[in-house]
């Protein structure tokens, strides 16, 4: 009872310190309005995705379309509606997988030390030359682009970086005076990772893992632009842009409005994150310094 | 600095060693092998067998990869099945025209990120610095598939001052590449003004409220004369690394640019690769790539380490 409501009037605290940043506030306001979009599109969408008309290709905004039609005649208002679900869900569970396989490793590094957190940091650092994107397209053309692939590959390329954050904060916890206490009453490892480490970087890994989530829609959509994302006729922002660039001249509200769209998303994302990281105290600029 | 230079350049190699092991391994663990990625759909069994026997002839995957990088060493990097000419010959022109580009991006780029990253910096929280952390926001966050769209849609579509699209062959002479250069080279000089610049203006930030910067001004040191002598070179110094991984990301990476403007650098060459399997050539761009980002930051490293009269004591 006591300690549900200490965890409530937390988070009224940290909402308000969010909220009183005017980009937090922004921020907010429109992944919040992204992520109602998203949950209401299906049933509010005036036509059907897929349906083609021939005789309504390339028809400017008006009362019957919004944002006009595309060139095989479908609705942009309906497509661009529906363009953001397959990614955001795609890439909330690859920031999920990212950041717990990043933390389990960051930790471990951090916590053991020695010889095992050496080669560790020198192994990312290493794969920080890999040609990630060149890799994921590899991976995305042999094994094809089913969701479970594209989630499980990002999550492994960005669980690096998350292991980076999880090392750096695990190293700034272990020496202090109460985790020489737990070991001192000879708790086992596990205990003290998760019950003394854990909650103190649980913010850090947290802000880091919103953060990621808007990299991740960035590498993501980039992905669907190539044709290795999202597979047509499912409408998605990244090949809608790519679809409708060829017809740049002709229809540029095709492409604008998936734009604008993936834009302000990903910037919500990244405004909240951010506001986030300030209102819980996290200096984020600190460890992008040196990575 | 003999001792370093080596140790980095160690490190560099054990890098490059890692990478390509991890691009090779890949490579060979994919389904769909080279045999039936290079004799296509038609293949009877009989040629698939014999070319699989003549891969495995080769001896097994740890035999194989020692083979490649030595003959990688040597300038050698296979022949591309889909191409029919060796791999280091189909990258080659290409690598050119990437570096031509990422040229002349970062001739844009990286003064301009300078100087607006410092002008935010000594202006701090004024007009100047609200204004560029929105600019910076929208370079960094925004696909750079949008935004190099979007430069399309305005300046060339609406506004018709820049040409649009490149519609270059691969080998096309320099004189032709250079007049379609400007959008593409304006887009990928945004993207990367935008983190420079970010970076550029927190090392100043740190200069500026370090210590010996209070004490020269506590001296009566005049302003002008602590932002030209103290401040601007101590904080150009990790302004050097930013810059040369920048550069490295101008070359190496934002493929989506080069293939939104058709050009023909490794961007277009790493697409028809993979979605021709071609694998060879994949690992060759792979392996190039690599090479860049670890021969860029190897020389930025060294510079820095050159020029920092503080890193010279240390030895370790």
């Amino acid at each position: 009872m006591n300690r549900t409501s200490t965890a409530l009037s937390d988070v009224r605290r940290v909402a308000k310190a969010v909220l009183v940043q005017p980009s937090g506030a922004l921020g907010l306001v429109i992944l919040v309005f992204h992520v109602l979009m998203m949950v209401v599109a299906p049933i509010v969408v005036p036509y059907d995705y897929a349906a083609q008309s021939a005789s309504d290709m390339f028809l400017p905004p008006s009362s019957a379309h919004w944002l006009g039609t595309d060139n095989l005649g479908r609705d942009v208002l309906t497509r661009v509606m529906l363009g953001g679900q397959a990614a955001a869900v795609t890439t909330v569970l690859a920031t999920t997988v990212a950041v717990a396989w990043g933390a389990v490793a960051g930790i471990t590094a951090g916590y053991r030390g020695g010889l095992f957190d050496e080669l560790f940091m020198r192994l990312i650092d290493s794969f920080q030359a890999v040609p990630w994107l060149l890799f994921v397209m590899l991976i995305a053309v042999t094994l094809g682009n089913a969701p479970i692939v594209l989630i499980l590959v990002l999550g492994f390329c960005y669980g690096l970086q998350s292991a980076r954050v999880a090392r750096a904060a695990t190293l700034d916890i272990v020496a202090r005076d109460y985790i020489w206490a737990a070991k001192a009453r000879g708790e086992p490892m596990l205990t003290i990772l998760w019950q003394e480490i854990m909650p103190n970087i649980r913010n850090v890994l947290l802000v880091d893992g919103a953060m990621q989530w808007s990299w991740m829609l960035l590498w993501f959509s980039s992905l669907s632009f190539l044709g290795l994302g999202v597979s047509p006729p499912h409408p998605d922002w990244g090949l809608m842009i790519s679809d409708a660039r060829l017809y740049l001249t002709v229809i540029p509200w095709a492409a604008l409005a998936p734009m604008i769209a993936l834009s302000t998303f990903i910037i919500g994302i990244n405004l909240t994150a951010d506001a986030f990281g300030k209102a819980l105290g996290i200096d984020r600029s600190a460890g992008e310094a040196g990575a | 600095m003999l001792g370093f230079a080596l140790r980095r350049v160690t490190v560099g190699l054990a890098t490059l060693v890692a990478v390509t092991l991890l691009m090779f391994l890949s490579v060979s663990a994919l389904p769909g092998d080279q045999c039936s990625a290079s004799l296509g759909r038609t293949a009877t069994e009989g040629a698939l067998a014999r070319c699989r026997q003549e891969i495995s002839g080769q001896g097994n995957i740890a035999v194989r990869y020692v083979r490649w990088t030595a003959s990688a060493m040597t300038g050698d990097l296979g022949t591309s099945h889909v191409r029919k000419e060796p791999v280091a010959a189909a990258l080659a022109p290409r690598l050119f025209n990437t570096f031509v580009l990422a040229s002349v991006a970062a001739g844009i780029a990286f003064p301009l990120a300078i100087v607006l990253g410092v002008l935010a910096a000594l202006r701090r929280d004024q007009a100047v610095d609200i204004g560029l952390p929105t600019l910076t926001l929208i370079g960094m966050t925004v696909p750079e598939f949008v935004s190099a769209t979007m430069l399309v849609l305005v300046f060339s579509i609406w506004l018709g001052w820049l040409p649009g699209i490149s519609m270059i062959p691969p080998d096309a002479p320099i004189s032709r590449i250079l007049p379609v250069i400007a959008t593409p080279a304006l887009a990928l000089a945004f993207i990367s003004m935008a983190h420079t610049m970010r970076m550029v203006r927190s090392c100043t930030i740190d200069v500026l409220e370090s210590c010996y910067v209070h004490m020269a001004r506590l001296r009566g040191v005049p302003e002008r004369l602590v932002v030209w002598r103290h401040v601007l070179p101590n904080a150009m110094l990790p302004a050097i690394g930013i810059i040369a991984l920048q550069f490295a990301t101008l070359l190496a990476g934002v493929v989506v640019i080069k293939v939104v403007f058709n050009y023909p650098g490794l961007g277009r060459l790493t697409m028809d690769a993979i979605s021709n399997r071609d694998l060879p050539l994949v690992l060759g761009i792979a392996a190039t790539l690599a090479a860049i980002y670890v021969a860029v930051t190897l020389v930025a490293d060294l510079l820095m380490f050159a020029l920092n009269p503080r890193l010279r004591t240390v030895r370790s």
